[in-house]
């Protein structure tokens, strides 16, 4: 886990946090300082602290400067993360090197100075525990403790000199007043750091969404852009890498039952293992049936299967599918299945990212179904929502897990729904539930829209739903503009002039066909 | 009669450190002459006792006695701040205006 990594002539030190190692392409860069900037709350000291933290946690004592708050807040402010500070101090793992402003002192500034002492601290703090990683926080604070800037500014020069020189990998954090704005308050820090990094917590549509960005390493290579990131309460910043998930996925060509023989009929044998199908459709149109079904099938087979709720009740759910001939509880009973059920909007798309696949890496399931990803579409921005799909999608394809996410359309009969514009290119099949309205009459029309890799049934068919599932009919053959939400009945001399014609060219073809 | 304990922490023997020792030898010998005790600790070589004191700057005056205590930094060649900074202003020329002394 923090074996170094060579690249391109600057070694990088894998620091142990979730996920950043991927986008800093193996880790910060070793035996150099990377300033940490971001505005106030945005997870800077945390970020600091974890990189220690994963350091120890790994045999590297580490040293943690700070000039901000007091060693003894940062100690209890880290319990929550899991970070016991005192225990690693007892064990001699890590040191402190308590630089916060002391009020009771009253000092007064007489000629000039240096930050000698400061420096004669860190280097001893280091050789005291053997430390490989510093993390200082914050320089911005350096500033506000003496009222000479340029000294301050000229010695922070020579203590991140000092760091590189004593053969240590550090981690400096600034303030910057904007999210988007000058890289920090003194304009002079990235000046100081070899690398650049930003944490954001951008406010955006009345959520909150941190973002972190690799600015510069010198020397090296990283992944460019904003990656958004979380922080749990036990496991801290985790780094949620978008493009590098899409590297890593893989491709099957086992078929697994939906649930439902029709329907795998018109899938052209069934899903794919690893691929994730969209069920779009209007309220009521049976797309919870179809994650029953889905579920069913798999726990038939003896799959463990994982059903992600964020619309109905845990009780809902087990009625209706009990309702359909489906015993739920007997499926938990068994192990087979796992309902997590929730409101979407007591987290952050980024949590439920991080909760989803930490119930993912905890029950292994082999099939997950999410209803629905419109009811978290709303949680957070449209961007937020894209990446949290996407992260979601990969995930589960990297697992080896078959999806199913069911999405709500807005308008009773055809539409699309923003759920389906964002995520459509996402998903490896598309399933549309339709309302068709016949003659005074409401049915039901299902289709294979979408089917990546393999032939399937262009159809739009009729279907009923009754105790035991879903009943394909035949297909809507004298209706047009089902999926446009405006059905057009044609009369039977017109439907059977084009079913003939059709009928007589692939009986002409078979003529043709050598026996 | 009061007897003054100083400590000066330097870094080394740099220039610096010799114009603050310079600096405070004159400033002693004038105004403390005989009730004053100076420890002039490098931090090079006492690192620990700068982590005790919570040292960031060389050179650093600490007034350790009387109470309250206080600090001054840099080469001290701003002798109104290094007297200001030991509450020497307001004994050496008795003005009532010296009010932060008497807190």
């Amino acid at each position: 886990m923090t074996k170094a990594v060579v690249h391109a002539g600057v070694e990088k030190v894998a620091t142990g946090i979730s996920s950043f190692d991927i986008i800093a392409k193996g880790g910060l860069p070793r035996n150099r300082t990377t300033l940490i900037s971001g505005t106030a709350g945005s997870g800077k000291t945390i970020f600091a602290v974890q990189f220690l933290a994963a350091g120890i946690q790994a045999g590297i004592p580490g040293v943690f400067v700070t000039f901000e708050e007091s060693a003894t807040d940062i100690r209890k402010n880290m319990l929550s993360f899991g970070w016991d500070l005192a225990a690693w101090e007892a064990e001699g793992k890590l040191a402190f090197v308590d630089a916060s402003p002391d009020p009771s002192i009253d000092t007064i500034e007489a000629g000039g100075f240096d930050l000698g002492a400061l420096l004669a601290r860190v280097q001893h703090a280091v050789r005291t525990v053997k430390a490989e990683r510093v993390a200082v926080d914050s320089l911005g604070a350096v500033f506000s403790q003496f009222s000479d800037q340029s000294i301050v500014r000229s010695e922070l020069f020579r203590i991140a000199s000092a760091l590189k020189a004593i053969g240590v990998t550090a981690v400096l954090t600034a303030e910057r007043t904007d999210d988007y704005g000058p890289i920090a308050r003194f304009g002079v820090e990235e000046f100081i750091a070899d690398n650049v990094m930003i944490l954001r917590n951008v406010l955006e549509a009345e959520s909150r969404r941190r973002t972190i960005e690799i600015l510069k390493f010198r020397g090296c290579d990283h992944q460019k852009g904003e990656y958004p990131f979380t922080i749990v309460p036990d496991g801290g910043v985790i780094v949620i890498p978008l493009s590098a998930m899409h590297l890593s996925m893989k491709s099957s060509n086992v078929r697994i039952s939906s649930g439902n023989a029709q329907l795998d009929e018109m899938c052209g044998g069934g899903l794919f293992r690893d691929s994730v199908t969209l069920v779009s459709g209007a309220t009521g149109t049976g797309k919870t049936l179809t994650v029953t079904q889905f579920l069913e099938g798999g726990a038939s087979n003896g799959e463990r299967c994982l059903l992600l709720a964020f619309e109905e009740s845990r009780d809902q759910l087990v009625r209706n599918a009990t309702g359909w001939g489906f015993d739920f509880e007997q499926m938990e009973r068994d192990g087979l299945l796992r309902v997590v059920c929730d409101y979407p909007d007591v987290s952050g798309l980024e949590d439920w990212l991080v909760t989803i696949q930490a119930a993912i890496r905890d029950f292994k399931p082999q099939r997950v179904a999410l209803d629905s990803l419109s009811a978290l579409e709303h949680v957070g921005t449209r961007k937020a929502f894209r990446e949290f799909v996407i992260g979601l999608t990969s995930f589960i394809k990297h697992e080896e897990i078959t999806g199913l996410f069911t999405s709500t359309t807005e308008s009773l009969m055809g539409g699309d729904s923003i759920t389906e514009t964002h995520i459509s290119t996402l998903t490896d099949s598309i399933i549309l539930l339709r309302y068709v309205e016949m003659f005074g009459e409401m049915k039901r029309g299902l289709t294979v829209l979408k089917m990546r890799g393999s032939a399937h049934d262009k159809a739009i068919r009729e279907f009923t739903i009754d105790k035991g599932g879903m009943i394909m009919g035949r297909p809507f053959r004298n209706v047009t503009g089902i999926l446009a939400g405006t059905p057009v009945h044609l009369s039977p001399s017109d439907v059977e002039r084009v079913w003939a014609r059709a009928d007589s060219e692939a009986d002409a073809k078979e003529r043709r066909r050598p026996t | 009669m009061t007897t003054y304990l100083l400590k000066l922490f330097v870094t080394g023997a740099s220039s610096r450190t010799g114009t603050a020792i310079a600096n405070l030898n004159r400033i002693c010998e004038q105004e403390l002459a005989g009730r004053y005790e100076l420890e002039i600790i490098d931090v090079l070589e006492h690192p620990d006792l700068a982590e005790d004191e919570k040292i960031l700057a060389t050179p650093t005056l600490i007034k350790t006695l009387p109470l309250p205590l206080r600090r001054v930094i840099g080469d001290l060649s701003n002798t109104e701040k290094v007297l200001l900074g030991l509450e020497l202003q307001l004994k050496a020329h008795d003005t009532p205006t010296g009010g932060g002394a008497l807190q």
